[in-house]
C-alpha cells in the first residue's frame, strides 16, 4: 500500500467525521449512502478527477465536471467539496441550516462553489452528465464527466434513457458511478423493488461496466483508471459499480437501511466518533 | 378599426422552425434537441443546416430535458422540441428541478397546444401546460398569435438569458402581424384599440378576437384587442390601462380555467383595478377528437361566440 494510498484513506475517515458531525448537529440528513460512497468521493476528488477548486466555473470548460445525481448524499459531497478547496471547512457547520449555501439538497441558487447542478428528485443526474459530456464532445474539450448514482435510485426509468441516449451519442468521455449498497430507505434494494443484476442491465444498454470494492482505495483508483480507458477505446460510456456498505466505517451504522435517512442522537455521534480518528482536524 | 390582413394561412409551429434557423444563424451556441418529433417541430431546416448541433433524443422526453439542462450548463442555448404535453406535463419535475430551480439557459418549443390540435383528441390537447409553466419560479410563458410573430418570438427565446415556454399550435392558422416586428418578451400588443370593451387573449385567439371585434365595430361597440403575447412576466401596465378606459373585459384562451391567462389577468385586476370579467376557456374539461374549427366553437372559443358575449354584456 502506497503513500498516497493511505493519504486518500485518512481523508476518507476526516470525511466520515465530518458527515457524522454534520448530520447529528443538522438532526437531518443521509448519512447511511453518504458514508458507502466516502471512499469513492474522496478518490475521484483528491485523486481521480483533472479539476481546480481556484478556477472552477460552473460551465466546467477546461476540467472535469461531477454531478451528483443522488442528491441527498450532500453530506459527504460539501465535506469533499470542502476538503479539496472550493470552500472553507468552517462552513460545513451550516450544513441544513437557514441562511447557508449548505442547502438539504444540492442548489446552484446559493453560490456554493463546485455544485455544478441542483439534485434531489431522484434519476436525473445520468440525462444532466450526459448533456455535459455532448457540449464537451462537441467543444472538442477532451475533460471527463462523472455522475454518481445510488442503486436504489436506478428503479427510476430516466436513468435508463440517460442510459441509452449516452451510448446513441458515444460519450466515451462519461462514467458513471454507482454505489451498490443493497440498501434504500425503505429496506434491502431487493426486497423494495430493485431486482435483477445491476450490471447485466447496463451492459444491456451498451455501456463498459466494471466492478470493485468500493472500500478499498487501491481498487477505486484501479477502477477509475480502467473506465478512463475503457471510454477512450470503446467511445462508449462506462458504468463503474462499486460494491459498498451503507453506513461503513461505524459498526453501528453499517450494512442497514436503518440509517438511510437518520441523524444519529449525540450520544451515538460520540460512538461513531470514536471509531474515526481526526485525521485532519474537524470543522 | 386597425385592418389586417391574412397573408395566407400558415401552422405557427413553422414559425417556430423558421425562427429556430434564423436563431442558429445568428448565434452557434444555439442547439435543438428533439424526441422523435423532429418533423413535427419543423426542426428540419435547423438540422440539415446543423447537423452537428441538431440532438434528436428519441422517446424519452424526461432526457431530453435533463440533457438540455447539461447543455445549458456548459454554455450552449439548447431548444427542446416536443408535443405541448410531453414538454409540460410529462416532465414538470424534470422541468422544475434541472430548468426552473436549475437555473439553466433551455427554451422549451411546445407545440399542439390545445384543443386546435384536432382529431388526436384529449391525450394530446393539453389544456394546462400553461398553469404547469406559469407556476414555476422565474419560468417566462409566451404564446404568439402567428407564423410572423411566432418566428420573432423564437428570436426573442435565443436571445432572453434564461427559461422560456414557447406554445405553439398544429393547425394552419391566419398569417397577419407585421412579419418585421421584433418580439419583447413581457410586453402585450394593442392590436385595436377601442372604448367600451377589452378582449385580452393569447395564440390562436387573437385572430378570433380581431374577426370579433371587426363585427362588433359595424354594431358600434369598440373593442380593444390586447394579445398578451407573454402570459408571464405579465404586462401590468397594458392590462390596467386598457380597463381603465373600457371597464369591462372577457379573457379568451384556448386552456383550463384554472392557472391560464384568465387567472393572470384577474390576480392583476383583483390587486390594481377590480373589473367585471367573463372567462371563454376550456371550462374545467378535457378536449376531444374533432376538427380544430368544430372543437373552437363547440368550446365557444370561435368569434361568433366572443360577439354574443360581448353583446350579452354590452345590452
Amino acid at each position: 500500500m502506497g503513500n498516497n494510498t493511505e493519504n486518500l484513506q485518512n481523508i476518507a475517515t476526516q470525511v466520515r467525521r465530518d458527515i457524522v458531525r454534520m448530520v447529528t448537529a443538522a438532526k437531518s440528513g443521509h448519512p447511511g449512502g453518504s458514508m458507502s460512497s466516502a471512499d469513492i468521493l474522496t478518490a475521484l476528488y483528491f485523486q481521480v478527477m483533472d479539476h481546480n477548486p481556484a478556477t472552477w466555473q460552473r460551465d466546467g470548460k477546461g476540467q472535469d465536471q461531477f454531478i451528483l445525481s443522488a442528491g441527498h448524499l450532500t453530506p459527504v459531497y460539501y465535506s469533499v467539496l470542502a476538503r479539496s478547496g472550493y470552500f472553507p471547512v468552517s462552513e460545513l457547520s451550516g450544513f441544513r441550516k437557514m441562511g447557508t449555501r449548505l442547502q438539504g439538497h444540492p442548489s446552484v441558487r446559493k453560490g456554493l462553489p463546485g455544485v455544478t447542478q441542483a439534485s434531489g428528485s431522484l434519476g436525473q443526474g445520468v440525462s444532466v452528465a450526459a448533456g455535459l459530456a455532448l457540449a464537451k464532445k462537441m467543444d472538442g474539450d477532451k475533460h471527463l464527466v462523472y455522475v454518481l448514482c445510488g442503486d436504489g435510485e436506478s428503479e427510476e426509468g430516466q436513468i435508463w434513457e440517460g442510459a441509452e441516449f449516452a451510448v446513441h451519442h458515444s460519450l466515451g468521455n462519461l462514467i458513471g458511478i454507482t454505489d451498490w449498497n443493497g440498501q434504500q430507505i425503505d429496506g434491502p434494494v431487493e426486497s423494495v423493488s430493485g431486482g435483477g443484476d445491476l450490471q447485466l442491465k447496463w451492459q444491456a444498454f451498451g455501456w463498459n461496466t466494471i466492478t470493485a470494492d468500493g472500500h478499498d482505495m487501491e481498487a477505486i483508483l484501479t477502477a477509475f483508471d480502467k473506465a478512463k480507458e475503457m471510454g477512450k477505446k470503446t467511445h462508449r460510456p462506462t458504468m463503474i459499480l462499486f460494491q459498498t456498505d451503507m453506513g461503513h466505517g461505524v459498526d453501528f451504522m453499517a450494512g442497514t437501511h436503518k440509517w438511510h435517512g437518520k441523524a444519529p442522537s449525540p450520544e451515538q455521534c460520540e460512538a461513531a466518533l470514536a471509531q474515526l480518528p481526526e485525521t485532519l482536524g474537524d470543522f | 378599426m386597425k385592418k389586417y390582413t391574412d397573408t395566407g394561412k400558415k401552422d405557427t409551429r413553422s414559425g417556430f422552425g423558421a425562427g429556430l434557423l434564423k436563431a442558429g444563424q445568428a448565434d452557434e451556441r444555439v442547439v435543438a434537441l428533439t424526441a422523435d418529433l423532429k418533423g413535427s417541430l419543423k426542426m428540419d431546416a435547423f438540422a440539415d443546416a446543423y447537423p452537428d448541433r441538431f440532438i434528436q433524443c428519441g422517446i424519452a422526453e424526461a432526457n431530453m430535458i435533463g440533457a438540455a439542462a447539461g447543455l445549458a450548463i456548459a454554455g450552449k442555448i439548447p431548444f427542446v422540441g416536443s408535443f405541448a404535453e410531453f414538454v409540460t406535463g410529462r416532465v414538470y419535475d424534470q422541468i422544475r428541478q434541472e430548468v426552473a430551480y436549475g437555473c439553466t439557459n433551455v427554451k422549451i418549443a411546445s407545440s399542439h397546444a390545445g384543443i386546435t390540435l384536432g382529431e388526436d383528441g384529449a391525450t394530446h390537447q393539453t389544456m394546462e401546460d400553461i398553469a404547469l409553466m406559469r407556476a414555476l419560479p422565474g419560468m417566462v410563458v409566451v404564446n404568439p398569435c402567428d407564423y410572423n410573430q411566432t418566428v420573432q418570438a423564437t428570436l426573442a427565446a435565443a436571445r432572453y438569458d434564461g427559461p422560456v415556454y414557447l406554445r405553439f399550435g398544429r393547425p394552419s392558422v391566419p398569417n397577419f402581424t407585421d412579419p418585421d416586428q421584433p418580439f419583447e418578451i413581457g410586453k402585450a400588443y394593442v392590436m385595436n384599440e377601442g372604448k367600451d370593451f377589452t378582449v385580452f387573449c393569447c395564440g390562436h385567439l387573437v385572430w378570433e378576437a380581431l374577426q370579433a371585434a371587426q363585427t362588433l365595430e359595424e354594431e358600434g361597440i369598440g373593442v380593444e384587442v390586447v394579445n398578451v403575447a407573454t402570459i408571464k412576466p405579465l404586462d401590468e401596465e397594458t392590462v390596467v390601462a386598457s380597463v381603465k378606459k373600457t371597464g369591462r373585459a372577457i379573457v379568451a384562451e384556448e386552456h383550463n380555467m384554472a392557472g391560464g391567462l384568465g387567472e393572470a389577468i384577474a390576480g392583476v385586476l383583483a390587486r390594481r383595478l377590480p373589473t367585471p370579467l367573463t372567462f371563454l376557456n376550456g371550462e374545467d374539461r378535457f378536449g376531444q377528437t374533432g376538427t380544430p374549427a368544430a372543437l373552437m366553437e363547440l368550446y365557444g372559443l370561435d368569434a361568433a361566440n366572443i360577439v354574443r358575449k360581448v353583446r350579452e354584456i354590452v345590452k
